[in-house]
């Protein structure tokens, strides 16, 4: 098997120049968004079938009146959880890990079916009408398997997003939120160590996780878990209708009816 | 303290709504018959005849609206092959993946016993039907039809629960709604007994008999209505603002009117030998009224998660 890589992504080197995702498009020919004016330089917006990278403007209050708002950049991507929520569900075996640990969503399987839009709890992937399949980022799986570095991290002038094998990324990451910390900024962390069993692209943020559109560590937890309190509470409800039928149908004791002819059936 | 997830909605609209609705008739129209058929008498059997000349029809709408809802229809059938290793794709944590399964295996039951009621009803004379009516008579035939009524049980039921197996606010919110679309589908599938039965003077004991399950049925579901609006917390808001109300409205009038209609039909009966015509009006209203409860049940749940 090939070595496990990711993307570690340190959002406070993100200038918010947009090159990641404009080599994205260009090297995977994503189509082009139409044009939107949106309250804010992120006229992306989402993450979706033809969005695999996503530069976030997350604004907030500053406290410097001059400029009275601050802004933190994220450049958003599908994570390669360890744990996936959409390989989980995913009925057709669509979606796979590869060889490099990232997880691939097979456009010749996928039937289109969007339980894995439903799952996702980043949000990531888009169903694209056009080839009526759901699509994500696919961590550049083609440029991977000819050892090119994927198009975004390529692309990147502040080298906000790492690429690299997933250990020596997690040692960089340690080591920067270290200087981070040092430095006075007591409120950066990791997120993506602990969340799905280890994200493979993780980040260093300064602000909450619900800012970047994170589930917090409590809340990323997957489909699975509706299953056993799922099919308990329809078990219960079925014995509970076999006894009320039971009651309802039993043979009472009656007297026959009288002949009726037949009428049908 | 439900979580807190930032999904996009799957757009599940209404090739899906018509495939929970229908799924659950099926499903429930199976068990009904079969329960008919174990814990009835002679009088029954017509009633159970019709159940399960409903429930294999029904079925059969199933897989073509769930076909239509795909991006790539023509590839329903990775639902069951897996195209990369050719082997069957089968993920029994996948409650779409268990569906699909479900729905190929329930066919089977359902249509022999589709067969066996044409037969017995002596709709159609044929060498098959007269086989598939001698097996089912059989004790082999019980428990095949026993069978059925577990696959027609989970039919009934695991579209609710593939719901909650998602991140989908207000669906994974929930561990009530298998349990609501199984008993909202058992009250469903009577109503549409109840529907066909009423004209037929050969049914008339098991319409009381009906009418007392559906009773029970929609205390059930009223039950499951509390247990899952309770289980949202901080979403509740969410199925319960704007237009949303009025398909709860419909709901309610799906439930509380039928529940007090069937009250007064088996008292009007208790005390009136024959079947009067106010007594037929009921039979027609209350019945008409649940299968538009059922299916605007299922609508609000469906859209306004995903709103």
């Amino acid at each position: 098997m090939a070595q496990t890589v990711g993307f570690f992504t340190d959002t406070t080197l993100c200038i918010g120049c947009k090159a990641c995702e404009v080599a994205c498009k260009e090297w995977n020919q994503l189509p082009n968004n139409p044009l939107e004016f949106r309250d804010s330089y992120d006229n992306t917006g989402q993450l979706d079938h033809a969005n695999w990278r996503h530069v976030r403007f997350v604004e907030s209050a500053a406290t410097n009146p001059d400029k009275p708002i601050a802004w933190s950049m994220m450049s958003d991507v599908c994570k390669h959880c360890a744990n996936a929520s959409c390989l989980e569900v995913c009925p057709t075996d669509a979606i796979i890990r590869t060889e490099f640990d990232t997880v691939y969503i097979q456009q010749d399987v996928c039937n289109g079916c969007r339980d894995c839009i439903s799952a996702c709890p980043y949000g990531v992937i888009g169903f694209n009408s056009t080839s009526g399949t759901a699509q994500k980022c696919t961590f550049c799986y083609d440029r991977l398997q000819n050892n090119l570095k994927p198009a975004c991290a390529t692309a990147c002038p502040t080298q906000s997003i790492k690429f690299g094998p997933l250990d020596e990324l997690r040692q960089t990451a340690a080591t920067r939120l270290a200087t981070l910390q040092a430095q006075g900024v007591s409120q950066a962390r990791i997120y993506g160590d602990k969340e799905y069993g280890g994200l493979h692209a993780f980040f260093l943020i300064t602000e909450k996780p619900e800012a970047y559109a994170l589930p917090s560590t409590q809340s990323a937890v997957l489909p699975s878990r509706n299953n056993l309190p799922g099919y308990v509470t329809a078990t219960i409800t079925a014995v509970l209708a076999g006894l009320a039928g039971l009651i309802a149908f039993r043979r009472r004791g009656e007297p026959p009816a009288a002949q009726t002819p037949p009428s049908g059936t | 303290m439900p979580n807190e997830h930032f999904v996009v909605p799957p757009h599940w609209e209404w090739y899906i709504l018509g495939y929970f609705f229908f799924a659950g008739i099926s499903g429930g129209s199976y068990v009904l018959g079969s329960m008919l058929r174990l814990w009835g008498d002679a009088r029954d059997a017509a009633a159970s005849r019709i159940a399960f000349l409903i429930s294999f029809p029904t079925l059969l709408i199933c897989p073509i609206l769930l076909t239509l809802d795909l991006g790539q229809p023509l590839r329903f059938w990775h639902f069951l092959i897996n195209d990369s290793s050719g082997g069957l794709a089968f993920k029994p944590w996948s409650p779409m993946s268990l569906g699909a399964w479900a729905l190929l295996l329930f066919g089977i039951f359902s249509f022999v016993m589709f067969l066996s009621a044409l037969s017995e009803g002596g709709i159609v004379h044929r060498r098959a039907l007269a086989t598939a009516a001698s097996f089912v008579a059989g004790v082999v035939g019980g428990i095949f039809m026993v069978i059925g009524a577990l696959f027609g049980l989970f039919i009934a039921a695991y579209t609710g629960v593939l719901l909650a197996v998602s991140n989908q606010p207000v669906w994974s919110d929930t561990w009530a709604l298998g349990g609501l679309f199984l008993a909202s589908a058992l009250s469903g599938s009577a109503a549409c007994v109840l529907l066909a039965t009423r004209t037929r003077r050969d049914a008339i004991a098991t319409d009381r008999k009906l009418i007392e399950a559906d009773r029970y049925f929609i205390l059930l579901e009223l039950a499951l209505i509390v247990l899952f609006l309770a289980t949202l917390g901080g979403v509740l808001s969410k199925v319960l603002t704007g237009g949303w109300i009025i398909l709860w409205v419909i709901v309610l009038a799906g439930t509380l009117i039928p529940l007090a209609l069937h009250w007064r039909a088996t008292r009007m009966r208790a005390t009136v030998t024959a079947v009067g015509t106010a007594a037929a009006d009921i039979s027609l209203l209350a019945p008409v009224l649940v299968l538009l409860g059922v299916l605007a049940l299922r609508a609000v749940v469906i859209f306004s998660a995903q709103a």
